[in-house]
């Protein structure tokens, strides 16, 4: 295939050629924290291209189910598409088996949903939160390609990387006696999520405007929205 | 073994301008159990009998959901009713899929109807053995349709379909608003008018006021996606119902238009549909 | 034998969309084979859109109190060459939605033809059910994502807007599928100097009234009008409220020069 570098003649000043790439990145970040019997799941709002902010209000929390919640940012229409085949699929377990898909098995096919397109990857960064089949609080987190690891505190997104320390920090007690591992209370869960957000705002131009906060009990899931700075 | 000189093959006319096979499809229709389908301004609600097979299995399923939006009760061959199951759920879910909403109930079944006339004009193929009743909600509210193994389909404000479902249908008849386009009542109502209908299409050595009465009930509507009721909403609905007055026993002279429910050969009838109870315009 | 008889067609459903599977545009004859079709060439080689040809710029869409407005200048450029300059590029889908294009001009018409046939089969059925917004946002979104995919895409930046359950919508989808709600919405140029103006009008959380939108809109598109180098002063404007859908103008932007001899260094 020539290209129009191939013809120098026929390039026109100020007629750009633009390469088009499938992917593009529109940040967000995601942090989810499991306890005995509650999870809660927090994502910011902000969809974004470079500098440019498309909209302040998209909530990237997709729930699932009445026990399972999925966050995901990174490259927006893959996102987009992925939940919708997530969405599909669900319905379509439910005919069959004719009971709602459990967070294990959702979590198991994300995994394969992500691996079948190994070779033109999904670029979304996913993080599950739900409860298990016993009630526990459980968090699934994800690579492109469809690794999946089952944890109990994970921060995605364009800010995990800042935020996820801070976690393994707050909740995770990295720093103290490994017998003595706290038990984290909900209330604190709320707390160190939204103030992770405060943070990941403060430095990170992905994230930011507003974060939508979901917990996930055994009574239901309850939302709230707390807004971060918008510039 | 013929009945009919003119019923070897489904393609074959008789000079009377009928569809032998067709016909006969229609009749599997009345072997299975009754299901009576009703709605008001906001709601759908099916009803069905089941009856277990044998002493041994359980019951079959009557009813079988297709999307949020939508269900169906089945009267005739349980496989048939399944593939049109899938056939139905597989356009909701591409449908959804594709436009982000539910599909529209009369479109659906129209497309449905378009599928399974096929088999009515094919020699290599036979029309589905199995009637159904179809609740949905959409934009336009509730709906109930009947689609007969001839492919044909009518837009209802009730009816019922199955063995003995005459008595349903004349149940229904009577009980329906006489100026309103539906059943005026509220939704508990309207699933005991659906319950003490098919009370009337139980078999005779069977009792009506029994506390076992074995029967799915199914509703959609505003704000309600579509459910089968748990047993003890069930009995909730058959407890309520049962405090009305008894249906009125089949007689006689019910407006009856089509062949009795029992014959066991197409009469002389035109082909065309039975007794619908008030089929309407879309 | 008969399968190949198109009267009896056995396959009800075929190239339609399918979730896990990428939605086959109407038209088009891909080799559906798993990844393979993606980006296999043909015997002449890949051929694909590696760019837009004759474009449209800004579009802007703005909710209001009962109802959508979109708005786009009337100018489809060959490059920098002011090319077609009596141009729609906003549009009445049917009484419930509107539409409004940027990018490839070419890519939107064959689009487009795709939505009218759509409207004409929706009529066909003659149950008084219109396509909603929604659905042919979400339709457009699988469309894109699709070719995208293929690495064709249809280099489209649109705003669908229009009344849902008596509600104002108000979308945006661009070449990759990427797909957000808002009330305003914005693309090209627009992002960056319509979108300021506009949320600065509905930054305490007021909602504009009919006049106040095609005001702002009047005012962006004249700003646009100073600065983009492919806009034009003529524009036309897509109006959707429960009463309907209506596309008015062209209309022609208010023009100031006098502040321009001050302005140096360009």
């Amino acid at each position: 295939m020539h290209k129009i570098q191939s013809f120098p003649e026929y390039q026109v000043p100020g007629a750009q050629h633009q390469d088009f790439s499938p992917y593009e990145s529109n940040g967000g970040s995601i942090v989810a924290i499991a306890g005995e019997d509650y999870v809660v799941i927090a994502a910011d709002t902000r969809l974004s291209s470079g500098y440019t902010i498309h909209t302040r209000k998209q909530n990237k929390l997709f729930q699932l189910s009445e026990k399972t919640v999925l966050g995901s940012t990174g490259c927006w229409c893959d996102t987009l598409a992925l939940t919708s085949l997530v969405n599909a699929r669900m319905q379509m377990y439910e005919h069959l088996h004719l009971k709602t898909m459990s967070t294990e098995a959702v979590a198991q096919m994300l995994s394969i949903l992500m691996y079948n397109r190994r070779f033109f990857p999904y670029y979304v960064s996913n993080v599950l939160a739900g409860l298990d089949s016993e009630g526990k609080g459980v968090v699934y987190s994800y690579d492109p390609i469809g690794h999946c690891e089952r944890t109990t505190y994970r921060a995605g997104g364009s800010a995990g990387t800042l935020l996820q320390p801070v976690l393994d920090n707050q909740i995770g007690g990295k720093d103290k006696d490994v017998k003595n591992k706290p038990k984290v209370p909900l209330e604190k869960a709320k707390e160190v999520a939204k103030d992770a957000f405060i943070s990941a705002a403060e430095r990170d131009i992905y994230t930011g405007d507003s974060v939508i906060l979901k917990v996930i009990t055994k009574d239901g899931i309850t939302e709230e929205e707390v807004q971060l700075r918008k510039d | 073994m013929f009945r009919n000189q003119y019923d070897s093959d489904v393609t074959v006319w008789s000079p009377q301008g009928r569809l032998h096979q067709v016909e006969y499809a229609m009749e599997a229709v009345k072997l299975g159990s009754a299901t009576v389908g009703l709605k008001n301004a906001d709601y759908a609600v099916l009803v069905a009998l089941r009856r277990a097979a044998s002493e041994l299995s359980s019951s079959q399923r009557k009813v079988i959901p297709i999307d949020d939006h939508l269900g169906i009760s089945i009267a005739g061959i349980t496989a048939d009713a399944r593939v049109l199951s899938n056939y139905l759920r597989t356009e909701c879910l591409n449908y959804k899929y594709a436009y982000g909403a539910r599909y529209p109930v009369s479109r659906l079944i129209s497309n449905l109807g378009n599928k399974m006339q096929v088999t009515t004009q094919r020699y290599d193929r036979r029309p589905y053995g199995v009637g159904l009743l179809v609740a949905g909600y959409d934009e336009r509210g509730p709906h109930i349709f009947q689609v007969d193994p001839s492919a044909n389909f009518f837009n209802c404000k009730a009816m019922s379909i199955g063995s003995r479902s005459q008595s349903a249908r004349t149940y229904l008849e009577r009980n329906i608003s006489s100026k309103g386009r539906d059943f005026v009542c509220t939704k508990d109502e309207l699933i005991c008018h659906g319950i003490q209908a098919i009370r009337g299409s139980l078999p005779n050595d069977e009792d009506s006021e029994s506390p076992l009465l074995n029967i799915s009930i199914a509703i959609v509507g505003k704000d309600q996606p579509f459910k089968i009721l748990n047993d003890v909403e069930s009995k909730k609905y058959l407890d309520m119902a049962k405090k009305l007055p008894a249906p009125p026993a089949p007689d006689d002279d019910a407006p009856s238009t089509g062949g009795g429910d029992d014959d066991d050969k197409p009469g002389d009838a035109p082909p065309d549909p039975q007794v619908l109870v008030s089929t309407m315009e879309r | 034998m008969y399968s190949h008889n198109n009267i009896f067609q056995t396959e009800l459903w075929k190239g339609g969309p399918s979730p896990g599977q990428f939605y086959n545009f109407p038209g088009t004859n891909y080799n559906n084979s798993n990844t393979g079709g993606f980006t296999a060439p043909d015997i002449f080689g890949s051929k694909r859109s590696s760019s837009p040809i004759t474009t449209g710029t800004s579009v802007i869409g703005v909710k209001f109190d009962g109802g959508v407005m979109i708005a786009a200048d009337n100018l489809v450029s060959y490059g920098s060459l002011a090319r077609y300059q009596d141009v729609q590029r906003v549009f009445k889908i049917n009484e419930k939605t509107i539409i409004g294009a940027g990018g490839d001009f070419a890519d939107f018409q064959s689009l487009k033809r795709s939505i009218d046939q759509k409207m004409v089969e929706d009529m066909c059925y003659q149950d008084d059910i219109d396509m909603k917004p929604k659905s042919l946002y979400n339709w457009l979104t699988r469309i894109l994502y699709n070719r995208r995919s293929r690495i064709n895409p249809l280099w489209l930046e649109m705003v669908v807007g229009g009344m849902q359950d008596g509600e104002p919508f108000l979308g945006h989808v661009d070449l990759r599928g990427r797909a957000y709600e808002d009330d305003v919405v914005a693309t090209g140029f627009g992002k960056h100097f319509a979108l300021p103006l506009v949320r600065e009008q509905i930054s305490n959380g007021e909602v504009l009234t009919l006049n106040q939108a095609s005001q702002v809109l009047r005012k962006c598109m004249e700003v646009l009008y100073y600065r983009d180098c492919r806009a034009i002063s003529k524009y036309s404007v897509a109006v959707s409220t429960a009463q309907g859908t209506i596309v008015q103008g062209p209309f022609e932007v208010n023009q100031n020069w006098a502040l321009a001899t001050m302005i140096k260094g360009y």
